[in-house]
């Protein structure tokens, strides 16, 4: 009903449009934030009316990015869908947007998870300004995916920032002043030196071609003008508002505090998407725009994306807080993002960019299941639960399924990309990858001691009495659910998308890079690796 | 006797006066004519209605800015068309008409926030317009002046108003200091300002720009040590108006006195019209000798930045808040005048008019949100749920002052910060970037208190949850002149933080220029 509405609207907007192509990307960015001020604009102070209108906005922009996938051509490696306008002529700025098999699913589970988290969980009080800061957030994000401009990009990446600070600030819990203080101030301290690197990038370029200055995206990383030395000065300014994003250790520490002050809805979108930035900077900023220092740098990010691993993994089994225990996994499950990427091979970029959407699944309905039990029990403690499965065998259930995946158990979502990453650095750095292996050994034990003290042993007191899941909740839960075993059976869908952008990007750096060629095993070619990642996963066609 | 025999010999020819371009002069004299005119009628009609001042102000400010538009035609449409009048002491370029049409808007938008403020406050009237107007009329002076002493004379009549609006509010001890405070350390710097004048009129035997810059390019100065102090007297003059460090010291305490919609234009208007002169003094004028005050300006720079946005950190006033983030401002702009290149000139032009509506509204919100003397950071608590207009106008003021994107604030550091690194100023640009996130910091405070506390609760104790329902405080009545300016501000700084194209072309346009006058008087 309501994706036929969107489409309706869609249609009329189409007819406006002076281009016969729909401007379906402009459209994924600028929808949210009609809907966000359509929201602050409401008189109405009943708090299912914003609501209604950001449920709708969320849908009608998920519906565009399955859209766009439908849309997507398979064969194409470089960017598609493209749209650009002129935007500051004087600064060499333009709105360009474009889509490619890296930003791809980026988008869709952007489009996902926000219509997921809108509906799960509701505020406590505020709706109005609750629900426009959640479409304004979406709008960011997807901006960032979307965007083939330096400039837009820094913009979005920053903005994002705005709205998680509010959502984080005003809806989170005890503690959400300082967290929210932190978040802000941390992550912006990361993109201030980037802005100097956007600026240094485009100058420099600009100064040794002689061109005017731009700031698109691909004309600067085909162009390659910069000196080695001064690229890597500048890929480090990038790497540091990446690193803080994803967050790489040592610069993780706002993380456990945003997680756990935030609101569900918060922690599931911080999870699900926002983290990626990080990540996805990395792919498309650091390792497009700056292959050399990438190659430079990769042994430095693939020994902190290995210690992040151990460390997350090793802190996570301390925490006593279940909430921050999920935050610290997600420290050890982007550190194998981080480890895949500088892997600078295809299993291991690939293996990444499986991992991000996987985790953005996995976690953010891990997030989703703690929100839930905070909301019946209003304690996060660990040793104050207990023996909930028989108060709540249906969530007990859920809870098992969804841990699983977030280990990385075979046949669920979370083994494909963890495997890929795992072969991709064994490939480039074998014994990083053993030490990285035992990483998802210790995962395994925190996520099963975790739930064994919340669900098992004797129930006391309110962990007796508590709810199990109503429909509703159980309703939000079957598409991650679906998705959790979807993408662990049959990743191939989503790889095929993938693996051409991948190797372009593979190849540019090969290109780009004197003396480098891709890891690859000694006896095994990547088409080999790739049919060794997992018996389900059929890609045996390759390229 | 013989001194008649003597006159009867003179003939009796007329003495050259220089030609007038009148049209150019046009803006100048709407605001200085109409600031007269008002304390005439002030003086005669002594009952008419306070608001009549407020508006009769803004609207002389709107039509002085409105004057802009044809010379802004007639400069930009024909190929650099500038030119100077008055015998080469007056500049008509894109420059000087930018920064004239700033000026007069934050006159005419500091007119409509002063109107409530003085009823609130119980205070008189006509005065504090007309020497706004005053004020305005200096500062147009010193964009248009290309000469030294003009520039001077526009600092003058631009600093002795703002003086006496410092002490406006009669009955407030602290404005009465912050008047004087600002009279006696602003009446040194002008003596510095006139002491640098008179050593770059013995250096170069000129205190007209275009002869000075001709002499020092025409002849190389064996001993040019008198025009280096010449310079550096100059700049303490300048600095102090744009109060960066270490000439800043006045800036807090006067800020933290004087009347909200008087600070308002004293960091917009002020501010603007010092670094007019900065740019047209240094940039231009001494192009050549760029080496020796770029290091100068870049310490200038440095330490304004650092400064300003620590010491911003750890004030509880939100006034004096307010007044080291301007500091801290002045720094950014400086880091544009460093690099003493057009793009940088154009980003610092960018920068003074995204900043000026930022900051008007932000002392806007500020006049209207607490009474004079409790702006603690105390009283912002809650203001989200008794004003949700003001603290959102508040948040947005404040995002854009820290640089976030979509707000003018973002682009106009973007633009400095560009200049710097294509000047190849890599460590200033980070040094900027750094004190950004420093300065955000106490932005995000104000922020927390409005939007994350409620009114009732301590700093320091354990919050309430933000659901409980709050206690019942009074909403705060917004008087419609400050809503219409502290509205215009918002729609600027949303609007074109958004759309920075048109804004950006203007400021690009907006090229300083030295042109000798055509018709040739001085021989």
């Amino acid at each position: 009903m309501v994706l036929r509405e969107g489409f309706a609207v869609m249609n009329t907007l189409t007819l406006a449009a002076a281009d016969a192509s729909f401007p379906v990307l402009t459209s994924l960015i600028v929808v949210p934030i009609i809907g966000a001020i359509i929201i602050a604009l409401s008189p109405s102070t009943r708090a299912e009316v914003p609501k209604l209108i950001a449920t709708i906005v969320s849908v009608i922009a998920g519906g565009m990015s399955l859209w766009v996938l439908a849309d997507f051509d398979i064969a194409d490696a470089g960017y598609q869908l493209n749209e650009s306008v002129t935007w500051v002529e004087g600064m060499g700025i333009s709105w360009s947007l474009g889509i490619d098999g890296i930003s791809l699913f980026l988008v869709v589970l952007t489009g996902f998870i926000f219509p997921l988290a809108i509906l799960a969980v509701d505020p406590h009080h505020d709706a109005k300004p609750y629900y426009a800061w959640l479409l304004a957030l979406e709008a960011g994000v997807m901006g960032v995916f979307l965007t083939k401009d330096l400039f837009f990009f820094f913009v979005f990446f920053e903005i994002v920032l705005v709205p998680m600070y509010f959502l984080i600030g005003k809806w989170g819990h005890e503690n959400r002043k300082y967290a929210a203080t932190k978040f802000f101030i941390y992550t912006m301290f990361g993109s201030a030196l980037m802005l100097v690197g956007i600026l240094a990038t485009v100058f420099i370029t600009a100064s040794t071609t002689g061109n005017d200055v731009t700031f698109d995206l691909v004309t600067l990383a085909e162009g390659q003008a910069l000196a080695t030395t001064t690229a890597r000065w500048i890929f480090l300014s990038f790497a540091l508002a990446f690193a803080v994003k994803v967050p790489v250790f040592p610069l993780h520490t706002w993380l456990p505090d945003a997680h756990t002050e935030a609101p569900t809805a918060g922690s599931v979108i911080l999870a699900g998407v926002m983290l990626k930035l990080g990540t996805y900077g990395f792919l498309r900023f650091g390792l497009y725009l700056f292959p050399e220092a990438a190659v430079y740098f990769a042994p430095l990010m693939i020994t902190l994306g290995v210690i992040g691993i151990i460390y997350g993994a090793i802190a996570a089994t301390m925490q006593k807080d279940l909430k921050r225990l999920v935050a610290y996994s997600s420290v050890a499950h982007l550190g194998f993002i981080v480890m895949g990427t500088f892997a600078l091979n295809t299993e291991g970029i690939e293996g990444g960019l499986l991992q991000m959407v996987n985790h953005g699944i996995s976690t953010g309905a891990l997030f989703l299941l703690v929100g839930m039990i905070y909301e019946r029990r209003h304690t996060r403690i660990i040793s104050e639960l207990g023996g909930l499965q028989k108060s709540a065998p249906i969530m007990a259930g859920i809870f098992t399924v969804v841990m699983l995946s977030s280990i990385g158990l075979p046949g669920l979502n979370g083994f494909p990309g963890e495997f890929l990453t795992l072969i991709g650095a064994f490939n480039a750095h074998r014994w990083w990858a053993v030490v990285a292996a035992s990483g998802v050994i210790i995962a395994a034990l925190y996520l099963l001691w975790a739930y064994q003290r919340v669900f098992h042993g004797p129930a006391e007191g309110e962990n007796a009495e508590m709810a199990d899941m109503n429909v509703g909740e159980i309703l939000t839960m079957v598409p991650l659910l679906a998705l959790i075993v979807f993408m662990g059976i049959y990743p191939k869908p989503v790889l095929e998308r993938m693996e051409p952008a991948v190797e372009a990007l593979v190849d540019h750096i090969e290109a780009s890079v004197p003396g480098f060629s891709e890891p690859v095993g000694e006896i095994r070619t990547a088409d080999d690796a790739e049919s060794h990642s997992g018996d389900e996963h059929e890609t045996e066609d390759g390229e | 006797m013989s001194a008649l025999i003597l006159l009867a010999q003179i003939e009796p020819s007329s003495i050259d006066t220089p030609a007038i371009d009148w049209p150019v002069l046009v803006p100048l004299l709407v605001l200085a004519v109409g600031g007269i005119l008002m304390l005439t009628v002030a003086s005669i009609f002594s009952r008419l209605p306070s608001s009549a001042y407020s508006i009769a102000t803004a609207m002389i400010g709107a039509a002085s800015a409105i004057t802009v538009i044809p010379l802004w035609m007639r400069v930009t449409n024909i190929d650099d068309s500038a030119s100077s009048t008055l015998a080469g002491a007056v500049a008509f370029d894109g420059f000087s008409l930018f920064l004239t049409a700033v000026i007069a808007l934050s006159v005419s938008l500091s007119a409509l926030l002063a109107d409530g403020y003085l009823k609130r406050e119980d205070l008189d009237g006509p005065e504090l317009y007309v020497l706004l107007m005053m004020s305005g009329s200096g500062g147009i002076i010193m964009s248009f002046a290309n000469d030294l002493i003009v520039l001077f004379l526009g600092l003058e009549v631009l600093s002795i108003a703002a003086y006496v609006l410092a002490a406006m509010h009669l009955r407030r001890f602290q404005s009465q200091e912050a008047g004087l405070k600002y009279f006696v350390l602003g009446a040194f710097s002008s003596a510095f300002f006139l002491y640098g004048i008179a050593l770059t009129y013995g250096a170069t035997g000129s205190t007209n720009l275009i002869d000075i810059k001709n002499f020092l390019a025409d002849n190389l100065l064996r001993d040019d040590g008198l025009l280096l102090a010449g310079f550096a007297l100059m700049l303490v003059g300048l600095a102090f108006k744009v109060a960066a460090v270490p000439f800043h010291s006045w800036a807090p305490d006067v800020y933290e006195g004087a009347p909200s919609p008087v600070v308002a234009f004293m960091a917009s208007g002020v501010k603007v019209a010092g670094f007019a002169a900065i740019i047209r003094v240094f940039v231009l004028t001494f192009d050549q000798y760029r080496t020796d005050w770029q290091p100068i300006i870049y310490v200038l720079a440095v330490l304004s930045l650092l400064v300003g946005s620590f010491l911003a950190v750890v004030q509880t006033n939100v006034k004096r808040m307010l007044a080291y983030s301007s500091v801290s401002h002045a720094g950014f702009m400086l880091v544009g005048v460093q690099a003493a290149t057009a793009r940088g000139t154009a980003a610092v032009v960018f920068y003074l008019a995204a900043y000026s509506f930022m900051v008007i509204g932000s002392f806007g919100v500020l006049s209207v949100a607490s009474n004079e003397g409790e702006q603690s950071l105390d009283s912002f608590r809650g203001l989200a749920k008794r004003s949700p207009f003001l603290a959102f106008a508040m948040m947005v003021f404040l995002l854009s002052q820290a640089g976030v994107p979509a707000t003018t604030g973002f682009f106009a550091k973007f633009g400095v910060i560009g200049a710097a690194i294509e000047a190849r100023s890599f460590w200033l640009a980070m040094v900027a970037m750094g004190a950004a996130v420093v300065a955000a910091y106490m932005y995000l405070r104000i922020i927390v208190a409005m939007f994350f506390s409620d009114a009732d609760e301590g700093e320091s104790a354990d919050e309430a949850e933000a659901d409980t329902p709050d206690v019942a405080l009074a909403s705060i009545p917004v008087p419609p002149g400050a809503a219409i300016a502290i509205g215009v501000c918002l729609v600027v700084t949303v609007v074109f933080g958004v759309w920075p194209g048109p804004i950006d072309d203007l400021a690009r346009e907006a090229i300083p220029r030295l042109v000798a006058e055509s018709s040739d008087f001085l021989g």
